[in-house]
Formats: structure tokens, C-alpha cells, sequence
């Protein structure tokens, strides 16, 4: 089947990088700090590569919103792992903003993709991102488009003949939900998947290379408020004394684990 | 008026938003969403709510479209301007499409709820927020271990039942899938949480990988103590970096930037250095030890209460001796 995947992801900070909130809210140095795409939003785009490298004709587009300038530096790295086309949206960075306005502008983009018939799409997202960490726009998108099989924190899905889907959902505790979707479309918000990341393919990244940068210029502006007023932004306040324990026996150790363990 | 969205039986994580919501000090309506509502009800009767229900089979199991339905029944029957839910992989899928087509607001993971405010995490754990919302009706789920279950009185309860007919849906539930209980390492109710880290599958001091010695450790001493047990990187990630993963890890296990943020009351790292993606995960793990070779891993850093610098394979190995008999292992 030639399937039609959109893939909606935002850019995150690295998360090696030191955070800290400024009045705005917003974070200190916030276009100072380097970023990558959205960890879960990642998952989902390589499941959505490796969807359509198995299923020929299929096609994969990308839409993010974040501020132009850091758009283009994350894609650049993106770009050199698989095809995808990008529909960009030029938006505020960061976590502080609310998930419906950035659902009605990633669902505004997605209805102008051309050739897009909404009836066959399979909607992919991360299930929650890493900087506002709510897991509510992709349910949200999906609610815009009028999709109505939707399913969130995705660990695995298998395309069976006929093009039903079963879809494998991560629940508390360790379970998986098992769930059988006889058609399209579908929404897919998903957690880790099981794919790494795929290596770099230098012939991809020029062929995605050559869209990417007409695709960044004529990105439309996106704003998107707070929805909400934030009364107090800070850095958790647990500090630790962390005790060095060092040359002490492996048996010691091991008895005084024991003992706090059975505290 | 506060609305709590509860699924029959009511779950722990159930009665700790009901006890959240008693404490807000406004007017009570409890909407039901399952098979049969009226045991559920009454099993919270003495809450003093007046009880709506979506009930039959099509509401008995997860799903988007038939939870969304009823939830929107919910708000709409209720007219609340607060409405709260646990913040279980059920809620989460479902009330933010119900956010959308009733124009609400919604927030999620809150980990305290105040008349007017809700306080919840940002950037993984990283950045705490407390923020009020005009919008309603605004849905606020709660992040589950983070309160009181509710322990009132069961009584018999009037329950209101509403007609919705079940939306046309594609999506089959099959079932649920777990490990045996015997078998079963991921175990939210443990005091204790252990991560094996990746440096058990890298060389060690005598240069050779003794991948299938960790395993053996881990397991015995993960089912001798009752442990949960977590990882701090993604198999997906190991095994696509071409190094060898310990065969019983699965994402499921990952604590950190991709993976889950556990609430047990203690936590024991070993082998694993500490990094903030990984330690992220840990914000609500209050009893912290470490294992680690390198006495400037990221655990020494004020991460961790005690950092152990010792060989974590002679220190489970001596462990296993003073814990005695194996229990499950």
C-alpha cells in the first residue's frame, strides 16, 4: 500500500545541556543552545522511514514548528537519515507554549500538503516531547483532522495483509495494549518503537538537502501563546550531599545495600 | 463544579484524583466510564458525589474513540469547569481529542492541584511550573503515586446514567499483554528501583564481557529483593550501536529522557554513570545509591545520597550471599 505518513516533531534542547528559566517564561540562551529533534518525535519518524522503504510508492513528510534559524540546523542532521519531505512552520522554541495552538497550526499545515488524501493518512508524532511533556497535541491534531483510531505511547506496529493494523500500546506497569485497526486513517503517537537510529546516508541527506532550504524560506510564521498564566517557573530545589564512598570492601558494601534496602 | 473521570473498577490511581478533587471544596460529580457502573459507585458512595455513568460493553475496554465519547458525555451532562482524571495511559489518550472538541484546556502529569492552579513538570522533569488557566472546561490529570487514595466509607450511590451511543470505530481491543509474574522485572508497587546501567555489558577488568554474569547477578539479586528493575539506555539504542544488550531488557525497562519516570521510594543505580538524560527519570526517586567504578560519574555530582566506587559484579555477588536463600530467582 502506498501509504501517506506525516510525521509531526518539535526541536528540543540537546539534553546533555544545562537548563535554566528566564522571566517570560523562556530559557536562559534558549537560540544559544544546541538542539536535536524531539527524542520521541524521532522514534516515530524512523518507524515512519522504515514503513515506507518497505511499502514502495509510500511517502513521508515531516512537519515541525520551532523558530526558523534552529529548524534548518536540526534538519541538516535529520535530513542525512532518511527521505522525507519537511513542511516547516516558523513558531516560538521551547515548552511554554499550549498545545492547542500548536494542533490547529501542525493541522492547518497538514491540510495544505499537496497530493495529501486525509482519508489514507497514518498520522505519526512523539507521545510526549521533551520540552513541554504533556502528550496532548497529537490527540489534539488528530481531533482537528477528524481522526478517530487513535492510539498514544506506541512501542510496535505491524501492517498485515489486507492493510489492518495491530498496534501495540505501552501501558502502566510494564503491560502492552494489543489493538487490531481494520483501516485508515490513524494516529500514532509513539514511544521508543524498536529502531535505532539509522545511520547517516549521505546520498539521502543531498537528495533531502535540495528541498529542505526552499522549503525553510517560505516557511509561514506560526504563533502560539501560553494559554495559561504561569505563576511560578524554577529549577527543582533538592540539592544532594552525595558521600563518596571509596576502598571499601566489596562484602561492606554490599551488607550496608542490604541493610538500607531493608530499612 | 469539579467532575472526576474514573474507569470501573475504580484503580488506585483512580481514588487518589477522587481524594484530590474532594479536597478542592466545591461541588462533586463523579462520571463513571465502563461495563457496569453502579458497584463502582457505590464502592465510593460515601464520597457525597452525585454519580453520572457511561456504561455497557463497548465502554468496558480501552479505547480512543469510545473513551473520547464518553468523556465529552461526561463534561457536556456535568457543565463542570474542572474536570480530573488519573493520569493513566487511558486518560492520556483520551481526554486531550476531548479537550479539543469541547474547547477546553488541558494539562497533564500534575503533580499538585490547587483551587486555580496546577503544578507539573516541563522539560522532562527539569523545570517545575505551578500555572492557572482561564479556559474551561479545564481537564487537569493527575500523575498517579503523587497523593492519598481516597479511604472513605462505601455507600450506596444513585447513579445517573447517560445515553451515549458507542461512536463507529475500526479498532479492536485484543487484549493485554504482560510477562508471567515469575518472569516479570517491571514492578511499580517495589519499594526499591535497581538500574543496570550499560556498563554491565561493556569489558571489564580482565578485559573480557561477561555478559551472561550480569544477567545471572541482576536477576538474583533484582527477585531476591523484590526489586523493580529499570535501564538506563534504550535497547533499541544499544543494540543499534552494535554492543551487546543484556537479553531480559527491553525499552520497557528504560528510566530517563525516553523512558518512564518510576516513583519509588528508592533507587539503586549501578553501572550506569549518571547523565542527566538518564537521571531525569529519577526526579521522584527520594532514596538514591550508586554503584560506579568512576569515582566523578555523574552520581557524584549531587545526584545520588551515597556514590559506591566499587566493581558492581563483586558487589551483587556479595550482595546475593548476605540476602540468603533465592527467593523467585
Amino acid at each position: 500500500m502506498s501509504y501517506q505518513i506525516v510525521v509531526c516533531g518539535g526541536i528540543a534542547p540537546d539534553p546533555l545541556q544545562t537548563l535554566e528559566p528566564v522571566p517570560g517564561p523562556a530559557l536562559k540562551n534558549e537560540m544559544m543552545l544546541p538542539h536535536v529533534f524531539d527524542p520521541w518525535a524521532a522514534h516515530a519518524l524512523y518507524e515512519a522511514g522504515h514503513l515506507a522503504k518497505l511499502n514502495p510508492g509510500a511517502k513521508v513528510w515531516v512537519v515541525s514548528m520551532a523558530p526558523k534559524a534552529k529548524l534548518q540546523q536540526v534538519m541538516m542532521t535529520v535530513a542525512q537519515k532518511l527521505p522525507f519531505e519537511l513542511v516547516p512552520l516558523d513558531g516560538p522554541p521551547g515548552g511554554f507554549t499550549d498545545s492547542a495552538d500548536v494542533a490547529e497550526a501542525l493541522a492547518a499545515a497538514i491540510r495544505t500538503i499537496a497530493g495529501l488524501d486525509l482519508s489514507r493518512l497514518l498520522l505519526f508524532g512523539g507521545w510526549e516531547s521533551a520540552t513541554r511533556g504533556a502528550g496532548t497535541t497529537m490527540q489534539r491534531v488528530g481531533a482537528l483532522l477528524g481522526i478517530t483510531e487513535q492510539f498514544l505511547a506506541v512501542d510496535q506496529l505491524e501492517v498485515r495483509d489486507g492493510g489492518s493494523l495491530r498496534v501495540w500500546e505501552r501501558l502502566e506497569g510494564g503491560r502492552q495494549q494489543v489493538s487490531l485497526c481494520s483501516g485508515l486513517p490513524a494516529m500514532l503517537a509513539w514511544a521508543t518503537g524498536h529502531l535505532p537510529e539509522p545511520p547517516n546516508h549521505p546520498p539521502t541527506g543531498m537528495a533531502n538537502g535540495r528541498l529542505l532550504m526552499p522549503a525553510l524560506q517560505k516557511a509561514k510564521p506560526a504563533p502560539a501563546g501560553a494559554g495559561c498564566t504561569f505563576l511560578d517557573v524554577s529549577l527543582p530545589k533538592q540539592i544532594r550531599q552525595t558521600v563518596i564512598v571509596k576502598d571499601k570492601p566489596a562484602a561492606e558494601i554490599a551488607r550496608e545495600i542490604v541493610e538500607w534496602i531493608t530499612q | 463544579m469539579i467532575l472526576v473521570i474514573l474507569e470501573t473498577p475504580i484503580s488506585k490511581a483512580g481514588l487518589e484524583s477522587l481524594c484530590c478533587a474532594t479536597k478542592l471544596g466545591d461541588t462533586l460529580t463523579v462520571g463513571l466510564v465502563g461495563a457496569a457502573a453502579q458497584e463502582a459507585a457505590n464502592s465510593i458512595g460515601g464520597c457525597g458525589a452525585r454519580f453520572l455513568a457511561v456504561e455497557g460493553e463497548p465502554y468496558s475496554v480501552s479505547r480512543y474513540a469510545t473513551d473520547a465519547a464518553a468523556a465529552e458525555a461526561l463534561i457536556r451532562a456535568s457543565g463542570a469547569a474542572l474536570a480530573i482524571a488519573p493520569c493513566t495511559h487511558r486518560w492520556q489518550r483520551a481526554l486531550p481529542g476531548v479537550a479539543q472538541r469541547v474547547g477546553g484546556a488541558i494539562d497533564t502529569h500534575a503533580v499538585d492541584i490547587s483551587p486555580g492552579s496546577v503544578r507539573r513538570w516541563y522539560y522532562r522533569q527539569r523545570i517545575e511550573v505551578t500555572l492557572a488557566r482561564a479556559a474551561t472546561p479545564w481537564i487537569i490529570l493527575r500523575e498517579p503515586g503523587s497523593g492519598d487514595p481516597w479511604q472513605g466509607v462505601p455507600a450506596q450511590a444513585t447513579v445517573e446514567r447517560l445515553d451515549v451511543t458507542p461512536p463507529a470505530t475500526r479498532t479492536q481491543v485484543e487484549g493485554i499483554e504482560a510477562q508471567a509474574a515469575s518472569q516479570q522485572t517491571i514492578r511499580p508497587d517495589a519499594a526499591l528501583l535497581f538500574v543496570a546501567g550499560a556498563g554491565w555489558t561493556k569489558k571489564q577488568k580482565d578485559g573480557a564481557v561477561r555478559t551472561s554474569e550480569a544477567s545471572e547477578l541482576i536477576l538474583q539479586f533484582v527477585n531476591r529483593t523484590g526489586a523493580s528493575l529499570g535501564s538506563s539506555k534504550s535497547l533499541v539504542d544499544q543494540s543499534g550501536e552494535g554492543q551487546a544488550v543484556l537479553p531480559f531488557l527491553t525499552h520497557l525497562h528504560q528510566v530517563g529522557q525516553t523512558g518512564s519516570t518510576p516513583r519509588h521510594r528508592k533507587g539503586l543505580a549501578s553501572c550506569c554513570h549518571g547523565e542527566e538524560p538518564h537521571v531525569v527519570g529519577w526526579r521522584f526517586v527520594n532514596e538514591r545509591r550508586a554503584i560506579n567504578l568512576d569515582p566523578n560519574c555523574g552520581w557524584a555530582r549531587g545526584k545520588a545520597d551515597v556514590l559506591y566506587v566499587a566493581d558492581a559484579f563483586e558487589v551483587l555477588r556479595e550482595a546475593a550471599k548476605a540476602l540468603g536463600q533465592p527467593g523467585a530467582d
